[in-house]
C-alpha cells in the first residue's frame, strides 16, 4: 500500500493502520520463506483502509453541518418569536425558586389566536451569551416552562417550542435543585397536554436539555440543525478516548436533520435559505411562520385524546431490536 | 470475578462476610454492586419470578463504530454479564402481593439505555396495567447508550410515557436508586415516580461529578450526587438499606390497598 495514502484516514485510526501494515510487510517475508498465504489479509486491510478514508470524508461533511447548527448568525428563539408572533408577552419565574434567562417564554397572537411560546435562546455576542448562559437551562428553566404550559393547557392555548441548547447545565446548584428530576417532569408534563404541541428544532438539539421541550406531535427539524444523545465532543472523549474523534463521533451519531427523517424521529425538514438561514434571516422565519400556521391548522382538527394518544404512541414505538436475539452467532 | 475490596473505605472484606452482607461493607456501610439476578432473588419470593422478553436484544441499527463496533460491544457484555441486556424485567411476588419488577444491571455496557431496556420498560408497565400490579423498578445506569444515537434519547421519552400510563391508572410506581444512576436514566422514568427510594451512597445526578467539575472549574462536594445529599435536596424520599429493601418495598405496597396486586 502507498503509505502517501494514509493522509486520507483520521489521524485517530493512523497508529492501527500502521500496525497492521507493518504486520502484513512481516507475513510478506514469510511467504516468500514458508508459503503461508497472506493475500486474504491484505484484503482486510485495503478493506479497513477504504472504511476508514470514507468516515474521514463524511465525517467532515458532516462536522460542517455541526458548525452551521452553532452559527451564531442564525436566527433564534427571540428573533422568530418577535418575527412569528404578535403582541408577544414575556412570562418569567418557575414561582419556586428562580428565572432562568436561558428560556424565553410567553403569549403571543397568530392568525387570531393565542399561543403558548416556549424556547432555548443563546444569545449571539458573548454579551448576550453570558445573559442568556448559553442557552443552557437550569431546573428553574424547566420549571418555568412547565408553569406556562399547564397555563396554557388550561386555557386551551396550543403550545410551540423553539429548541436551541448544547444541553442542560451542568452545575453544582443545578444538580442540587434537582436538574433530573425536572427534565423527567417536563417530558411527563408534555405527554399530559390536551393542546396541541409543535416543536421545532432551530439549531442545536443538545440531549435531554433539548428534550425536555420536543415532545411535540410535530416535530420539525430545520435542514441545518442537529439533535443528539450526546454533544460530539463529549462522545469522542467517551469512546474514541480522545477529542480529535469528534468529527467521526458527530458522523457515527447520525445527527443531522437528513438522518433523524430516516430514523423517523422527526415529522419535517424544513429547508433553509441557500448556504444556511443565517444568510436570509427573514425569509426563514417568514418560512417557519407558514410551517406554524400550517401545523396549528393541521392539529387543531384532533380532538384531546387524540392528540395526547399520538404523542405517546410515536415516542413509544421508537426503537430497534430483535425479540429473538441468536446467541450462536 | 469476584471484587471484596470496598470501593469506598478500600478495606479488605472476607468474601463470606461480604456475600452473607448482601455485598454491603461491614465497616462503611458502602453497598458494592450486585448483578441483577442476584438483586432479583433477594427481593422477590423464592421461585416467584417470571421473566418477560427474556430474548429481546440489540440490533445495529446505526452501523455504529468507535474503536469497536456496536455489535462487538455488545457481546463483550453479554460474556461479563450473562445477559442479553442492561435490564431484566418480569412478574413477580413480594411477600405474596403480585409486583411488575424491572432490575438494571449495570454490568451489561454500564446499564446503558438503549432500545431494547425502552422497549422491556413498556412491556413491563403494560404488564402492569394488565394484571393490576404495582410497578417497581431498580435503576443502575450511565444513562443513554450512544451506539443508538438519537433513538437511546428518544426511549428516554419512550419510557416515561409508558410509566406514566401506569401512574394514569393509579397503579403505584416505585423506583428504586443504586449505584449509579445517571443521564439519560436518572432524567427519565426513574425520577417521576410516586415514591422514590435510594441505596446508601448511590450517586444518582443527571450530569456526573467529572463534568460538573469541568464546568464549575472548582473542586465539587465530596458527597456530590450521592444519595445522603440528595434527600437533604429532597429529590429522593427515603435511603434504605439493602437488607430492609424488600420488608419496605412489602410495607408500601400494602399501603396502596388490597386489590393492588393481590
Amino acid at each position: 500500500m502507498d503509505l502517501k495514502k494514509l493522509v486520507k484516514i483520521p489521524k485517530i485510526y493512523l497508529k492501527e493502520m500502521i500496525n497492521s501494515l507493518s504486520k502484513v510487510d512481516k507475513l510478506k517475508k514469510l511467504h516468500f520463506s514458508s508459503g503461508i498465504h497472506f493475500s486474504d489479509t491484505v484484503d482486510a486491510l485495503n478493506k479497513k483502509f477504504e472504511s476508514y478514508s470514507k468516515a474521514n470524508r463524511e465525517s467532515s461533511s458532516v462536522w460542517k453541518k455541526v458548525q452551521l447548527s452553532r452559527n451564531e448568525g442564525r436566527p433564534q428563539c427571540r428573533d422568530y418569536i418577535e418575527g412569528i408572533f404578535s403582541d408577544f408577552i414575556e412570562l418569567s419565574g418557575d414561582r419556586l425558586t428562580g428565572e432562568d434567562r436561558s428560556v424565553i417564554s410567553g403569549l403571543g397572537r397568530l392568525g387570531g389566536k393565542t399561543v403558548a411560546v416556549i424556547g432555548h435562546n443563546k444569545g449571539k455576542n458573548t454579551k448576550e451569551r453570558i445573559y442568556y448562559n448559553f442557552g443552557m437551562s437550569i431546573p428553574q428553566g424547566y420549571r418555568k416552562s412547565q408553569r406556562v404550559m399547564k397555563l396554557a393547557d388550561k386555557f386551551g392555548f396550543p403550545i410551540v417550542t423553539f429548541i436551541d441548547t448544547p444541553g442542560a447545565y451542568a452545575g453544582l446548584e443545578a444538580e442540587d435543585d434537582g436538574q433530573s428530576a425536572a427534565i423527567a417532569k417536563s417530558i411527563q408534563l408534555m405527554f399530559e397536554l390536551k393542546v396541541p404541541v409543535i416543536a421545532v428544532l432551530i439549531g442545536e438539539g443538545g440531549s435531554g436539555g433539548a428534550l425536555a421541550l420536543a415532545i411535540g406531535n410535530e416535530i420539525a427539524v430545520m435542514e441545518n440543525s442537529t439533535y443528539s444523545v450526546i454533544s460530539p465532543e463529549a462522545c469522542s472523549a467517551i469512546l474514541w478516548k480522545d477529542i480529535t474523534g469528534v468529527k467521526l463521533a458527530a458522523r457515527a451519531l447520525k445527527i443531522t436533520s437528513m438522518d433523524l427523517a430516516r430514523l423517523k424521529v422527526i415529522d419535517r425538514v424544513i429547508k433553509e435559505p441557500i448556504g444556511g438561514s443565517q444568510n436570509d434571516a427573514r425569509r426563514m422565519i417568514k418560512i417557519i411562520k407558514r410551517y406554524i400556521s400550517d401545523a396549528l391548522g393541521r392539529l387543531g382538527k384532533c380532538s384531546i385524546e387524540e392528540l395526547k394518544l399520538q404523542r405517546a404512541e410515536k415516542f413509544e414505538n421508537m426503537g430497534f431490536f430483535t425479540r429473538k436475539l441468536d446467541n450462536k452467532e | 470475578m469476584e471484587k471484596n475490596k470496598c470501593r469506598s473505605c478500600n478495606k479488605n472484606i472476607k468474601l463470606e462476610i461480604f456475600l452473607e452482607n448482601l455485598r454491603v461493607c461491614p465497616y462503611c456501610n458502602n453497598h458494592g454492586y450486585i448483578n441483577g439476578r442476584d438483586r432479583i432473588d433477594i427481593i422477590v419470593d423464592e421461585g416467584s419470578f417470571v421473566e418477560l422478553d427474556r430474548d429481546m436484544g440489540s440490533v445495529d441499527f446505526l452501523k455504529f463504530y468507535d474503536l469497536k463496533t456496536y455489535p462487538d460491544r455488545l457481546k463483550e457484555a453479554r460474556n461479563k454479564s450473562g445477559l442479553n441486556e442492561a435490564i431484566i424485567t418480569g412478574e413477580a411476588e413480594i411477600e405474596g402481593k403480585g409486583v411488575a419488577l424491572g432490575v438494571m444491571d449495570f454490568s451489561f455496557m454500564g446499564g446503558s439505555m438503549g432500545s431494547v431496556v425502552g422497549e422491556k420498560i413498556k412491556n413491563l408497565c403494560d404488564l402492569s396495567i394488565e394484571k393490576n400490579f404495582p410497578l417497581i423498578i431498580f435503576s443502575a445506569s450511565g444513562g443513554a447508550r450512544m451506539q443508538e444515537g438519537i433513538i437511546s434519547l428518544m426511549q428516554m421519552a419512550k419510557t416515561v410515557s409508558s410509566v406514566s400510563r401506569v401512574m394514569e391508572r393509579n397503579n403505584l410506581y416505585i423506583s428504586v436508586i443504586t449505584h449509579p444512576t445517571t443521564g439519560g436514566v436518572s432524567a427519565s422514568f426513574s425520577t417521576v415516580a410516586d415514591i422514590i427510594i435510594a441505596e446508601p451512597q448511590a450517586l444518582f445526578c443527571f450530569a456526573g461529578p467529572r463534568v460538573v467539575k469541568q464546568t464549575m472549574k472548582k473542586k465539587i462536594p465530596k458527597d456530590f450526587g450521592l444519595s445522603e445529599r440528595n434527600l437533604l435536596n429532597g429529590q429522593v424520599d427515603m435511603i434504605v438499606n439493602r437488607k430492609q429493601l424488600k420488608e419496605n418495598l412489602s410495607k408500601i405496597i400494602r399501603f396502596f390497598g388490597d386489590n393492588h396486586g393481590s
